[in-house]
């Protein structure tokens, strides 16, 4: 979707400010509603593709004007209520009016949690061959898909070169849109910064995305 | 204190800890979600303490920095890096598991890398903990891909016009961590003197390794 988590080339956000006394959390809350995204986030509800979808489509205002933790928290909580593990009555009394509903996986529990917490695997057995090979010229699709996409608004339309086959992996648009658990090849393909933003590039830079094999045609 | 980021507290840490009657919305919200989500089986309070913990405590940029040591004293270790960065940590037998799909990209004299996540704010959390505010903020993700030496500009960093710029979106699951450059005079350096001056800015590509006469221990 074309929201505005696409922040890639944007102009008029300011500068970036480095805070040389930086903690991992600003205040409890966000410590508990990271932790908590990272509990029901392993219990196989939703994966990585659908919970960001459900930030992306907070409203726009919101997602800009909400800090990252809270972002997470307001995602967790619209997931929480459309898969039906809470009920608005339970979240405006802040009790639970009943047991919960069996989850389809156990998700992490104990006091050794921390240490079971990882990045899962992402390898999904290809459905055919690599279409593209490296050093091939690609362009990136000119698509708008108004659902879940990793293809960034400011590479849609140009041409770049395949740089790394990183494998096949879940594709995160059909994870969405249809639900479906997809393998496609994924590439690195690098574009020159002329390319992406013409006379206002800076000079000897450029910028690589990972596109999966869906958003690529040959140029 | 700067205005324009997305600063990662919403004023509410003055109420914390020492002012209970002054819950914050955000403070009862999670609290709200948590008891709800806990008295419903779903979530057991000590798996979240211990996630707390182990992020707070346990997985930082001091594990991305040992993995950045090794690969300036052991050029074996450098290549297996540069070609499956998951595979050869993994070898190292490091306390906190690292996940697959890691990808280390070597700063040189002719080219810098820098790393972004435009569309969210991935991040190497298993090399380098839980990502600092700026890196999530608007300004970095906006920035980066188009103007990425005004944005080292920010962090103090110049590089010279010959060195070539390369900017890595992370738009998939695919994570990157950047090799920095060695610094000079640190000829004979044991791996754990060399760890020290690796920054995690070096290792974002929005910083170098600290200079020899910089080491603090």
């Amino acid at each position: 979707m074309n929201g505005v988590h696409d922040m890639g080339g944007m102009d008029g956000f300011g500068k970036v400010a480095p805070d040389p006394h930086e903690v991992p959390f600003h205040a409890e809350w966000q410590a508990r509603s990271f932790a908590l995204n990272r509990v029901m986030g392993s219990a196989g509800e939703w994966n990585i593709d659908v919970g960001r979808h459900w930030i992306e489509t907070l409203p726009p205002a919101v997602y800009l004007s909400s800090s990252y933790y809270k972002k997470w928290f307001l995602r967790l909580e619209r997931l929480c209520l459309h898969r039906g593990l809470v009920s608005e009555a339970e979240l405006s009394s802040g009790r639970s009016s009943g047991p919960g509903r069996p989850l389809k996986r156990k998700p992490l529990s104990g006091s050794q949690a921390g240490a079971a917490v990882s990045r899962p695997n992402h390898d999904r057995p290809p459905r055919a061959p690599a279409v593209f090979t490296v050093g091939q010229k690609v362009r990136a699709r000119k698509i708008h898909p108004r659902s879940h996409t990793r293809l960034p608004r400011f590479a849609r339309g140009h041409v770049g070169t395949i740089e790394r086959i990183q494998g096949c992996h879940t594709f995160p648009d059909a994870m969405v849109d249809k639900g479906i658990e997809q393998g496609e090849w994924l590439y690195t393909v690098v574009f020159d910064g002329r390319e992406l933003w013409g006379p206002d590039a800076e000079d000897g830079t450029s910028v690589s995305i990972e596109a999966f094999e869906p958003y690529l045609e040959p140029a | 204190m700067p205005n324009d980021h997305d600063h990662d507290h919403d004023h509410d840490h003055h109420h914390d800890h020492e002012h209970g009657s002054e819950l914050s919305e955000m403070q009862l919200r999670v609290r709200a979600l948590e008891t709800i989500l806990t008295e419903k089986g779903y979530v057991d309070p000590a798996a979240l303490d211990s996630i707390i913990e182990t992020y707070e405590t346990k997985i930082g940029p001091h594990i991305g920095a040992q993995v950045v040591a090794r690969a300036w004293v052991d050029s074996g270790f450098r290549e297996a890096l540069l070609a499956d960065a998951s595979k050869a940590i993994a070898k190292l037998g490091l306390e906190q598991k690292v996940g697959d799909h890691l990808i280390a990209v070597e700063n040189t004299p002719s080219t810098h890398n820098m790393i972004v996540c435009t569309l969210c704010s991935c991040y190497p959390w298993d090399l380098l903990g839980l990502p600092p505010a700026w890196y999530k903020s608007a300004p970095y993700r906006a920035r980066t891909v188009k103007e990425p030496r005004r944005v080292l500009a920010d962090f103090g960093v110049t590089l010279p016009d010959e060195t070539k710029v390369r900017v890595w979106d992370s738009t998939a699951e695919t994570r990157f961590i950047v090799l920095p450059m060695r610094p000079a005079a640190t000829e004979g350096w044991s791996e754990e003197k060399l760890a020290a001056l690796v920054t995690r800015d070096s290792m974002i590509g929005t910083g170098f390794a600290k200079a020899a006469n910089e080491a603090t221990a």
